[in-house]
């Protein structure tokens, strides 16, 4: 393990005070054509994943579009930071969005 | 997947000496998978690029030298990466590479137990705000950081903005901009290359914490007046077809059926050039060589051998050719994409698709490319199903069995019969591969926890013709000189045994040959040689499977490498006719037991032989790096034997059932 690693695998990740925010629901129950802004990861569930889908774009506060599912459902591609991603379900249970369109 | 079939067998070389160490400067590329970053590499050192591996993991490297005003400069290409916090063999490569506190003296080689004197950071402008918390990252090394710039074309086309001086004002940074590697771009990177020392380092280290990050990502972007680019119009509009759940699963088999088409009907006439060169070197030697085994070695060994296998490079380089135009698109994501789920019945993720897909080319850098799966378990069991893919050493046996089994011109109207057999043994190798994970899988179950799964969905992208043709000369140089190499090598040593012991002409009139006539003495010394003891030796083991000795020395000599097989054929047909080896295999007989005299390559035993090499290991490369990379000799003894077994049974069964349907 290197110094800067040992540095960034010690982080948390901060939710995102939405105002005025009152229903959270999970990414995977969102459905093509809906949008939403991420509130939180499950930093505490997992947080190994919450870091990697962080440096992957999804920070809280940021906002995401569901575009399209593969056949069967899964994976699921997403456009968060200004480009495509597809992720499993398990992943998508990870992130917690405040529902905008 | 970096292109190539790089055996992993080599090391990389010491670079320079000690008199040059202390004037070369050493930088790494570093940036995330879709970055342009390798073509940055292409660009920067042509084609000089060696490849090697880094001490203790069998993680490919890429390391290229140029030369800056005087002064060597060695860049290395770093794995892709989208974090400094690894949960990746790869991204733990990067994470080690880059951390300046590493120990000096543990390492024999300098060059790597020391962090490079400046970085490379690609960054996409397209996805800048990711790019940036890669960046910030980086900067937390302390290492000189210089940031090129790609895909500034793509910005601008799709309405984005970017205020180039403003970037390099608020990160304290060099920053240049390189589009797909032009040489116009190059200029002011080269600049700055061979003094890292010199660049300008950020007076405040950007944050790492999740929030002030956040922040500080959003204050940079602001500071540059970076317009998000608009939404890919072309993309979105193509995606909506190819990643359709129906058009877009008809498509992909589509895609897949034409690209094995392609492969036989595009190759066809430039092997039958090929042919009718090495057929004119034949002539040749029969008139200019006296020598009858100075002869024979070269038409039989040298032209019968090697020039068999020489055939397949048109073959190989379109299948590298159509794999790296693919993944250049952007085509192999979106593959990965729509066969995620059924990955997941074998136990496996979309990308192991991407390392299964690696093993149509060769097991190796299939199994090589595991090293990107996060999670322990996944990589064992793509591991162990890459061998059954359809590697492109089997390619040479399948098309030549082929064509003993399918007339040339066969099929149903613009479908060539061929070109669909070839495809349904492609996809037999990969069933049999899924069930292989799927069985790997569940054993290896508790073999560590689930790792998450992403994949990046690049906008569709030209590739550039640059990183296509070093894609395609990487694999037909590796091909030739595994041409050179092994199958050389082996072709002499089975010559020997082909041809040992001599036979007098007095003992073979003992014998009963007629010594004038050609054929009769070839097949006598043939008959009666080292070769046809092994052959008849293993003969017990595959007589059910309907091959007999002749047969038995290709599979074993394909232990070697597969297309030894069709080299062995070439050589035994050429001794039995040595006026004309081909139209000899297809009238070789059997020359003793119950089927004495009847043709050897009947349809049952050409599917029997076809069925074998769907299945059997018959590659001592693959067992050797299978070793390296799981670490013992079990799971290659696993892998061997069931294969084994598994090719025998499915080779007694399309011997039967092709018998009965006869």
């Amino acid at each position: 393990m290197s110094a800067v690693s040992v540095t960034l695998s010690s982080r948390t990740i901060d939710s995102h005070d939405a105002p005025g925010c009152t229903g959270w629901t999970s990414l995977a129950d969102l459905g093509p054509g809906n949008s939403g802004v991420i509130v939180d990861l499950c930093d505490s569930a997992d947080p190994a994943t919450a870091r990697r889908l962080f440096d992957l774009g999804f920070a809280p506060g940021t906002s995401i579009e569901v575009l399209r599912r593969a056949p069967m459902a899964d994976p699921v591609v997403y456009r968060v930071a200004g480009y495509e991603i597809a992720l499993r379900r398990a992943q998508a249970r990870c992130i917690q969005v405040s529902i905008t369109v | 997947m970096h292109p190539g079939f790089d055996h992993g067998l080599t090391v990389a070389p010491p670079d320079g000496g000690a008199t040059t160490r202390g004037a070369t400067v050493r930088l790494a590329l570093v940036g995330s998978p879709n970055s342009g970053k390798t073509t940055l590499f292409n660009a920067l050192t042509g084609m000089h690029a060696k490849t090697g591996n880094y001490p203790g993991v069998t993680v490919a490297r890429y390391e290229g030298s140029t030369r800056v005003n005087g002064i060597a400069v060695v860049v290395e290409d770093l794995p892709g990466t989208y974090s400094l916090d690894p949960i990746s063999i790869d991204e733990e490569i990067v994470a080690d590479r880059l951390d300046p506190n590493r120990s000096h003296e543990s390492a024999a080689d300098v060059a790597l137990s020391t962090a490079p004197d400046g970085l490379l950071v690609t960054m996409d402008a397209t996805v800048l705000h990711r790019s940036l918390g890669l960046l910030a990252q980086v900067l937390q090394t302390e290492i000189p950081t210089c940031v090129v710039v790609t895909f500034t074309d793509e910005l601008a086309r799709r309405q984005g903005t970017l205020d180039f001086d403003a970037l390099r004002r608020a990160l304290g940074v060099p920053v240049v901009t390189v589009v797909a590697g032009r040489n116009s771009d190059l200029a002011a990177l080269r600049g700055l290359l061979a003094n890292p020392s010199d660049w300008d380092a950020p007076i405040v280290l950007p944050p790492t914490a999740t929030r002030e990050l956040s922040a500080w990502v959003g204050s940079v972007l602001a500071a540059a007046r970076y317009e998000v680019p608009q939404i890919d119009e072309r993309t979105r509009k193509v995606d909506a077809v190819l990643l359709h759940p129906w058009w877009g699963s008809l498509i992909f088999f589509a895609t897949m059926f034409a690209f094995f088409q392609v492969i036989f009907t595009v190759a066809a006439p430039l092997q039958d050039g090929i042919e009718t060169f090495f057929a004119y070197l034949g002539s040749l030697v029969d008139t200019y060589v006296s020598n009858p085994w100075l002869g024979s070695f070269l038409s039989d060994a040298l032209l019968g051998g090697v020039g068999g296998v020489l055939v397949f490079v048109p073959q190989i380089a379109l299948l590298f050719l159509m794999i790296s135009v693919l993944e250049g698109i952007g085509y192999m994501s979106r593959a990965a994409f729509l066969m995620d789920k059924v990955m997941s019945t074998a136990g496996l993720e979309g990308r192991a698709f991407v390392a299964l897909l690696s093993s149509l080319a060769c097991a190796i850098p299939g199994i090589m490319a595991t090293r990107t799966l996060p999670s322990a378990r996944d990589r064992l069991a793509t591991m162990i199903a890459a061998p059954l893919m359809t590697c492109s050493a089997r390619l040479p046996v399948y098309i030549l069995l082929i064509g003993l089994l399918v007339p040339t011109g066969a099929g149903w109207g613009p479908v060539s019969t061929q070109g669909a057999v070839m495809f349904g043994l492609y996809l037999a190798g990969a069933v049999a591969a899924m069930a292989a994970a799927w069985i790997a899988s569940h054993v290896g179950r508790g073999a560590g926890p689930l790792l998450p799964f992403y994949m990046e969905m690049p906008p569709y992208r030209m590739p550039s013709v640059r990183s296509v043709a070093t894609s395609v000369w990487g694999s037909c140089k590796t091909f030739l000189q595994k041409i050179g190499k092994i199958i050389l090598g082996t072709t002499i040593v089975l010559w020997l045994l082909l041809n040992l012991p001599a036979q007098n002409d007095a003992e073979m009139q003992a014998a009963g040959i007629d010594t004038s006539n050609a054929a009769a003495t070839s097949e006598h010394v043939l008959n009666n040689s080292y070769a046809a003891g092994v052959g008849k030796f293993v003969e017990p083991v595959f007589d059910p499977l309907g091959f007999d000795w002749r047969i038995n020395i290709g599979v074993v000599a394909s232990l070697a490498a597969r297309e030894v097989f069709v080299a062995t054929l070439g050589q035994v047909a050429a001794a039995q006719d040595p006026e004309n080896p081909s139209t000899a295999l297809q009238e070789m007989t059997v020359v003793d037991g119950p089927r004495a005299s009847q043709p050897l390559f009947t349809a049952p035993v050409v599917a029997a032989l076809l069925a074998f090499f769907i299945f059997a290991l018959q590659c001592v490369s693959t067992i050797a790096v299978l070793r390296r990379e799981s670490g013992s000799w079990k799971w290659p003894t696993i892998a061997f034997t069931s294969y084994f077994a598994l090719a025998w049974v499915a080779a007694f069964a399309a011997n039967r059932i092709v018998g009965a349907l006869m």
